[in-house]
């Protein structure tokens, strides 16, 4: 083997931040369903603790034996509001504290699938999730939920956009640092690794293995090589860049899914930053010729970077899915951080950014005092821009109780900080008071 | 099972020699050495191969000891994951 190519796989991981982000295991969870919820939460934590008892320790196998660390080892389940809504429990926090137990004892990081599908209506399960949602995840630390309010094929659930305001203001109210565990979507995946999101669909196999990887430096250091030459090549850099990372997801979940003697899913090829140095999709928009991320110029940026992580990982794995492209966290990289604290990004920009990225408005911080209706208008939004673009948007903003604009959120390690931005204060309240369902678009007159 | 070896660090008398010493006694063969002198850091790659009997963590414990007790940042990695990220 050339000299050459192993310093660069070397470099690759130690010096550019090559990391598998995370190993997830999904597992279903409906055959747990029972009418008595205390038998059902016996047999979800006798499920959990049986399918994912070895994870942990093959994870930790494989970082040591390849030399390729894995930050996170996790689980996604069925979404509780199924799985749940044969009991007649009266809420669903006994679900989180089982599922959140499972997790501890397993000693996996974060377990996903509080979780309620909604963007059509409502069913019995739904309802009472969304309400336990507050006190669910303010008395565990594993359990991570999101609801889908939104997808192209059936509109926009106006009444979920509502009652999300209201739940993410309650959950502030106990912990800001609790809202960075929920996330609310429009056309959420089944299978994407990636937390706060992550469940594990009703149309996925009894128990699979999805990889989730992550290299914003190591594209960075490709683009160091090509400065000033067009943007051709840019895009072409990437694309290289982002096969031979993929590679490394696809190899590790192959290593981990016969390991586990668990069909392997997907790769989820994502460039998800983390506050480290040099590792910041942000640096990567500004090696690509932006004095600072949130300049004009910005939204093409990230559309090119997205789309040839995708071009560049669809040939390097069998399966790719989740959510592959762009993450654009604020509180997770250091650079966006720095450009928001500089008051070079701001909030709409982010938002015109989400209709090219990834995933959607994230890990942002906003007043304490913003009101319910305003953060349902900021959901409804960007549920409008998955709904009417026929792609996953989604909304994880903190709001900072008893802070303003200028102050600090601290999540700590790979969560960072989130310095807390101005939102618009012209209230929204009549449109989210409306209520209803707002009809899928139509898509025979795509222009 | 076949690993790829790599030692960095400040050059000296005696690190092939410490190295190679910490190989022999751990039953792990070298297959393949190549050693040069880059901006004054000396750097050295191995092939190796280790018997399925011996633990991988052991030896990987084991160089590691060495790489602090020497002052040498020594990593070891299966071989596959170089040939999962270049090759087709």
């Amino acid at each position: 083997m050339e000299t050459h190519s192993i310093l660069e796989t070397i470099q690759m991981i130690s010096e550019e931040k090559l990391d598998i982000r995370t190993i997830t295991m999904g597992i279903s969870l409906i055959d747990c369903i029972d009418s008595d919820g205390e038998k059902a939460r016996q047999k979800i934590y006798k499920k959990l603790t049986t399918k994912a008892k070895d994870l942990v320790k093959v994870a930790e196998q494989i970082e040591s034996e390849y030399g390729i660390p894995i930050v996170n080892k996790r689980i996604s389940v069925t979404p509780i509001s199924i799985v749940a809504a044969a009991s007649n429990d009266k809420d669903y926090v006994a679900f989180a504290k089982t599922m959140d137990q499972a997790a501890s004892d397993l000693g996996v990081d974060l377990i996903g699938g509080f979780t309620a599908l909604v963007p059509k209506g409502y069913q019995t399960g739904d309802g009472k999730l969304i309400q336990s949602i507050p006190q669910a995840l303010s008395e565990t630390s594993r359990v991570c939920g999101s609801v889908n309010v939104g997808s192209t094929r059936s509109g926009i659930n106006l009444d979920a956009v509502k009652q999300m305001g209201q739940v993410v203001k309650d959950l502030a109210a106990v912990d800001p640092v609790n809202c960075m565990s929920l996330v609310i979507f429009a056309n959420a995946v089944e299978d994407n690794p990636f937390m706060a999101g992550a469940f594990h669909g009703v149309g996925e196999a009894d128990c699979v293995i999805n990889v989730g990887i992550s290299g914003p430096g190591v594209v960075k250091r490709a683009l160091e090589q090509v400065k000033g030459q067009p943007i051709d090549i840019v895009s072409e850099t990437i694309k290289k860049t982002a096969f031979k990372v993929t590679r490394m997801g696809q190899f590790v979940g192959n290593i981990a899914s016969k390991a586990l003697n668990v069909p392997f899913g997907i790769v989820d090829l994502s460039l998800a930053p983390t506050p480290n140095e040099g590792d910041s999709v942000a640096e990567i928009l500004e090696e690509i010729g932006l004095e600072s991320v949130g300049a004009p110029g910005t939204t093409a940026a990230l559309a090119l970077l997205n789309d040839a992580v995708k071009k560049g990982g669809v040939m390097a794995c069998e399966h790719v899915g989740g959510l592959s492209g762009a993450f654009i966290p604020v509180s997770e990289d250091a650079e966006m951080i720095r450009a928001v604290n500089a008051g070079n990004l701001n909030i709409e920009k982010l938002e015109a950014m989400t209709a090219v990225c990834s995933v959607g408005l994230d890990m942002i911080a906003i007043p304490g005092d913003t009101t319910a209706e305003t953060i349902s208008g900021m959901i409804a939004d960007e549920a409008a821009i998955g709904v009417i673009n026929n792609k996953t948007t989604a909304v994880r903003i903190i709001p900072a109780t008893g802070k303003k604009v200028g102050d600090t959120v601290e999540f700590g390690g790979l969560f960072g900080q989130a310095p807390v931005m101005p939102v618009n204060t012209n209230s929204p309240a009549d449109f989210i008071h409306r209520g209803g369902h707002i009809p899928s678009p139509i898509h025979s007159f795509k222009n | 099972m076949k690993a790829i070896l790599t030692v960095v660090g400040r050059d000296k008398t005696g690190i092939v020699a410490a190295v190679a010493n910490k190989l022999a006694e751990l039953n792990v063969n070298i297959i393949d050495i190549s050693q040069t002198l880059m901006q004054g850091n000396f750097t050295m790659m191995m092939m190796v191969s280790i018997d399925e009997s011996t633990k991988f963590d052991t030896v990987k414990n084991s160089l590691s000891q060495l790489g602090q007790e020497s002052n040498l940042d020594i990593r070891i990695q299966r071989q596959e994951i170089f040939d999962a990220t270049q090759k087709l």
